[in-house]
């Protein structure tokens, strides 16, 4: 009997823990599953405003449950003509002053994270032989996608920012047609990519995204930007600080793709077709028409969302109005299947990870 | 005009309410114009859950989804939720007060017509196909880029309606200020008309900036100004501030008089004086004065610095604070009450968690650095769900049914009410309530479609589920006014027998002067005082039977939004067409000359004499 | 109310544009009008201080470059002198003499003309050098905000045009006397409101 009634304990325990667990999302995308300092600040003042809130909302509740039950005219008689209280001075200023005090609480740490995330002033800074202590990505919102630009590293990319773990990486923000907004939920809170400023802040990642489903962390577009809003994501590779410099050295070296001749036909279609929007050398300028193609091997998705096959990067190609309405890039139709399946070769093959 | 009914052809009844400047047609006319609106706006709200039921989902398009949206927010805000407070205001503040009519009745007709062209000139985007599209915010880089009419269609016709609410807030502030019966002092108004006056002084200091906001925008995309592009120099952000100082406001417009409804029906239906009826006053007061203080809390994510964070994060919390003391007000006018749960009362209980809960999340965002996480993700399409369904919505619908018979005559069927209370309530939060942790798993808003694997799918189905539920119970209530009208059982002058204030000493529906004569306040709750002490009509008359002063009917305020009406076509269609100068300026005329008749035109009403007064009085058997 | 009955300055009372609840009515809700104008052209402001020199790269035209005092002093000095044209027309209408606030108020008008002429004549000048509407941020926020000015002036000349027609002939009476003091309210706001137009605007930009 006692032993059933043990089983039973850790059996709700478990329950309970699984929709606890249930109810924190998915690693990837959750704000609830901190895998950074930004995130877990974050998190905790969450926490803190949920007690202190829901504390409130319990002594509403008791109180309003009680008068329920007690002062129901069906059992107090028709005729019951309550006493016309005209208010309580002391009851007044109790509810003034606890919601004062609760505020209070919530407000000192409010105030002092917003100056802590807001601390950009270190972003600048250069060692003695003058180059940068901190890694700083520039990123554009461009319409259904983000560049990112590493300029002290000389290297662009796009679509999946990959970034080294455990120090603060700064961001310069800025958008190219209209306003989005960048966020990476399981890493920190979002900032707008205004039209005419730019916005600075940081982030540290402290999650290798290798461990998580699809190996990357999603990242979002939180501004209302057109039809293809919901469709504007990005991802997020994090890795030790050594395989980042592997990383890095490897996008600089892709400099050289440029100058060697076409090797194969969807090289040869590629140059001919795309090559005015896409970059396929990661080393350059920042500001192309489309995304940098330089890692698309790597990458976990096509067009951001779209699933990482040559079938899915063929359809795309085709049509892109169908899988992003209101996208700048035009659709062509003027391959052949063949031609296709080579460009859609030639791209997978884009890597510096392999 | 008389109180007696003639027979009226139909094209003559239609014309009396197009030319009536009584406040309670005027009143009526709100409400079923918001009504009509809400409508719209729910069957817009029905399709965008649908879409959202499952991920990939392909009902309605990325385009007409961002469509959907933007006239969802839009057309609940601006077209219906206001619109029906205005109604209750109109109806119900002058009785209250003790008034015969709004300090400017032709001017309340024309806030009406405006409100009502410029509701059509915005959904009739639907018909030109040029739809809204850039969210209710209509944030300018994407409003400047949008192609086609139909951001057009949003500044134009908010303007129009805007201009309408400005008028109409103007007019509540003069009534409320130089109409008062003898003795009701501002400490003895009811809390509903307390809060329409708080209302109003927001309308007042939130629209005008609006205006120019819109006039802004109009400007921009329509002739050739800069002031959003920033090629040219221009800047986005100002629209922002300029939004949100009418929008932040624009929320408590709403939330105010919701209020003050569920203030007075706690009171009545609780049989007891509102509890702390001072402090609920200063309270009012003061969320009114901080709600100009915190607008950029909704723009923290912008960029603003620490420094405009902090301060408008501390100045949102402390809002926390007077709403509290409502609350808690209410809680302890029903403590020690004798509760009678009915409809009305069924959704102010209703309304108290729901809103604590709306309420409470708001401060959470307040929290600027936590507001980074949550800005713009389903949590606040939660929050501010949970304040305005949970608050205005539930208000609206306990005042249809608490002022219903005083307004008809006739009351609402009390299980239907409550019916529609059931599905409209648990639909409510089975929407709401799940969105909360849909923002916390990283889901943004205003996205069209979802992709699967991201563990939103559950979530979005309750969501819903729920949302057709409320449907289901707005079906209900509709069936309940058609019941209602169909039987018309007439009730007396206080068919709920609680009635504390002065609407319930006159008859259901009122005469169209109101009062035969203008009543006596002798407190906070007259008709309370006057019953417990034995007036059984709860009414003193503070003047003999005299001739009643009462204002004319005009077309002119039909003709002057008309002209508006058509002058917006005309702008919008200035550049590419021949005829739309022309049409510009027709637009602009006939408003002109509308407006200079009115002013050349001598207007100084007419009497309702002494002896018809008294014969009124008298077929209903001489109570007043 | 009877429009016929017969005052004399006697008999006239003291406020005659608070005389009855519809006057009173009017009163308080032209003050609360005013109020909200008062946000709109904050507004304005607002926003013409945020764009003021705004332009795209090379923009040629600024505050500095483009006003012109003088011109802006001889309006401003119309202005205001409709302004005390005004007070006596109100001065008269107290006193129940209608025949010198008629003149009052078309000698008010008249100013109000002029310095609307003027404003006119400046605007073409600018357009003339190709400050367009369309030129810059700085030049949508200048018109916007100096115009919206104007077209009040404008709309004040119609009411005051149409005012002293309707009335001419039949005098004053407790029911046009509220629409006369109305407008002189106006009128000062107007006023007001160019003074901060001139100082914000003009001054502001030649010399700060």
């Amino acid at each position: 009997m006692m032993k059933g009634l043990k089983k039973w304990r850790l059996f709700s325990l478990l329950a309970a823990l699984t929709v606890f667990l249930a109810g924190c999302g998915q690693e990837e995308l959750s704000t609830l599953l901190p895998a950074g300092e930004v995130g877990r600040d974050q998190f905790n003042l969450l926490m803190l405003t949920s007690a202190i809130m829901l504390l409130v909302i319990f002594v509403v509740v008791t109180i309003y449950v009680i008068s329920l039950i007690r002062f129901r005219r069906s059992k107090l008689g028709e005729d019951h003509i309550p006493e016309q209280v005209e208010g309580s001075h002391t009851l007044e200023l109790i509810w003034t002053i606890i919601p004062i005090i609760l505020v209070l609480i919530m407000a000192v740490p409010s105030v002092y994270y917003t100056y802590k995330l807001g601390d950009v002033s270190a972003m600048d800074a250069v060692d003695e032989d003058g180059n940068a202590e901190n890694l700083v990505v520039d990123v554009t919102a461009k319409l259904y996608w983000w560049e990112f630009e590493y300029p002290d590293l000389g290297i662009v990319t796009a679509q999946e920012l990959v970034v080294p773990m455990d120090e603060k990486v700064y961001f310069n923000l800025i958008a190219a047609d209209v306003k989005h907004s960048f966020w990476i939920p399981a890493v920190g809170g979002k900032l707008d990519t205004n039209v005419e400023n730019v916005n600075k802040f940081y982030l540290v990642f402290e999650k290798d995204s290798k461990d998580l489903k699809d190996g990357v962390f999603y990242g979002k577009c939180a501004e209302l930007c057109g039809p293809s809003h919901a469709l504007m994501d990005f991802k997020v590779k994090t890795m030790p600080r050594a395989e980042f410099d592997n990383w890095v050295t490897a996008m600089q070296a892709t400099g050289d793709r440029v100058a060697d001749t076409a090797v194969s036909q969807g090289e040869e279609l590629f140059a001919q077709s795309c090559i005015g929007c896409h970059a396929v050398s990661a080393v350059g300028e920042s500001g192309a028409a489309g995304p940098n193609l330089a890692t698309f091997g790597d990458r976990n998705r096509v067009a951001g969302y779209m699933d990482h096959t040559e079938e899915d990067l063929k359809n795309w190609i085709t049509d892109t109005q169908k899988y992003k309405p209101g996208n700048t890039m035009p659709s062509f139709t003027q391959f052949s299947d063949e031609e296709l399946d080579a460009i859609a070769a030639y791209l997978m093959g884009l890597s510096v990870e392999k | 005009m008389s109180s007696v009914a003639q027979k009226r052809g139909f094209g003559a009844t239609v014309y009396d309410w197009m030319t009536s400047v009584d406040h309670k047609k005027v009143g009526i006319m709100y409400l079923l114009g918001g009504l009509f609106f809400f409508i719209l706006g729910g069957i817009e709200a029905m399709l965008i859950r649908l879409q959202l039921l499952t991920p990939n989902n392909d009902l309605v398009s990325a385009g007409l989804f961002n469509e959907l949206i933007t006239m969802h927010g839009t057309t609940m805000i601006f077209l219906a939720a206001m619109p029906i407070l205005f109604g209750f205001m109109n109806y119900i503040m002058p009785l209250q007060i003790g008034a015969r009519d709004v300090a400017f009745p032709f001017l309340n007709s024309l806030g009406l017509w405006m409100f009502i062209f410029g509701g059509i000139f915005l959904n009739l985007s639907w018909f030109f196909g040029h739809v809204p599209d850039s969210g209710w915010t209509s944030y300018t880089s994407l409003a400047i880029a949008s192609e086609g009419h139909g951001m057009d269609f949003y500044a134009i016709g908010l303007q129009i309606a805007g201009g309408g609410t400005l008028i109409a807030g103007i007019n509540f502030l003069v009534t409320i200020i130089n109409m008062r019966a003898p003795g009701m002092t501002y400490m003895r108004m009811p809390m509903f008309t307390w809060t329409t006056f708080v209302a109003s002084a927001l309308i007042l200091f939130a629209f005008p900036p609006f205006t120019i906001g819109l006039f802004m925008l109009t400007f921009d995309r329509m002739f050739g100004a800069n002031f959003f592009d920033h090629t040219m120099g221009g800047n986005t952000i100002i629209w922002e501030h300029i939004f949100w100082i009418m929008g932040h406001p624009e929320v408590y417009i709403l939330i105010l008089p919701a209020f003050g409804i569920f203030s007075e029906i706690f009171s009545v239906f609780a049989r007891k004086r509102l509890f702390g009826y001072s402090a609920m006053v200063f309270a009012t007061v003061l969320i009114g004065f901080l709600g100009f203080m915190v607008w950029a809390h909704h723009m923290f994510t912008v960029g603003l610095g620490p420094t405009a964070n902090a301060i408008f994060a501390v100045a949102t919390m402390a809002i926390a604070v007077p709403t509290g003391v409502k609350i808690f007000n209410w809680l302890l006018t029903i403590w020690g009450g004798s509760i009678k749960v009915t409809t009305p009362m069924l959704y102010a209980l209703g309304f108290i968690p729901s809103f604590v809960m709306g309420g409470v999340t708001g401060v959470m965002q307040g929290a600027a650095p936590l507001d980074y996480q949550l800005h713009d993700s389903y949590f606040i399409v939660a929050h501010f769900h949970y304040v305005i369904v949970g608050g205005v919505v539930l208000a609206i619908f306990a005042a249809l049914h608490y002022w219903w018979p005083k307004m008809f005559g006739t009351m609402l069927s009390e299980k239907l009410g409550k019916v529609t209370f059931f599905f409209f309530f648990i639909g409510f939060h089975l929407t709401f309530l799940i969105q909360h942790w849909l923002g916390f798993w990283g889901m943004p808003r205003r996205v069209w479609t979802y992709m699967d694997g991201q563990g939103w799918n559950a979530a979005n189905y309750i969501s819903t589920i729920g949302a057709l539920m409320m449907a289901v119970g707005f079906t209900v209530l509709v069936i309940n006014i058609i019941i209602t009208t169909a039987k018309n059982v007439r009730v007396t002058n206080d068919p709920w027998e609680d009635g504390r204030t002065l609407e319930w000493a006159v008859p259901s529906p009122p005469p169209f002067y109101n009062f035969t004569q203008t009543p006596l306040v002798r407190g906070l709750d007259t008709v309370w005082i006057e019953k417990m002490e034995g007036n059984k009509s709860g009414f003193t008359p503070s003047e003999p039977v005299v001739d009643i002063h009462m204002p004319n009917g005009s077309i002119i305020p039909f003709f002057m939004s008309l002209g508006l009406f058509i002058a917006g076509f005309g702008a919008m269609y200035r550049a590419e067409t021949t005829w739309g100068l022309t049409v510009l300026i027709l637009g602009l005329l006939l408003s002109f000359i509308a407006m200079s008749l009115r002013s050349v035109k001598d207007d100084l009403g007419y009497y309702v004499k002494k002896e018809e007064v008294l014969r009124d009085l008298k077929s209903k058997g001489g109570s007043n | 109310m009877d429009l016929n009955k017969k005052f004399t300055p006697e008999t006239w009372p003291d406020h005659p544009e608070q005389a009855t609840l519809e006057a009173k009515n009017k009163f308080v809700g032209f003050w609360i009008f005013l109020a909200g104008e008062i946000i709109l052209f904050a507004t304005l402001f607002g926003g013409y201080l945020a764009l003021k020199n705004k332009g795209p790269s090379g923009l040629e035209f600024s505050t500095q470059s483009l006003y012109e005092l003088p011109l802006v002093f001889v309006m401003t000095m119309l202005l205001l002198t409709s302004s005390l044209t005004s007070v006596y027309a109100m001065y008269h209408l107290k006193n129940y003499n209608f025949k010198k606030m008629q003149l009052w108020l078309a000698i008010t008008a008249f100013l109000g003309l002029g310095f609307l002429a003027l404003e006119v004549y400046e605007f073409t000048h600018y357009v003339q050098l190709g400050f367009t509407y369309s030129n810059s941020a700085f030049s949508s926020a200048f018109y916007t905000l100096v115009g919206t000015h104007g077209f009040h002036v404008a709309v004040g000349l119609v009411w005051i045009t149409l005012l002293i027609f309707r009335n001419a002939k039949r005098g004053l009476n407790l029911y046009n006397a509220t629409k006369y003091y109305t407008f002189s309210l106006y009128w000062h706001f107007i006023d007001v409101i160019w003074v901060f137009i001139f100082t914000v605007v003009y001054l502001m930009g030649v010399i700060g």
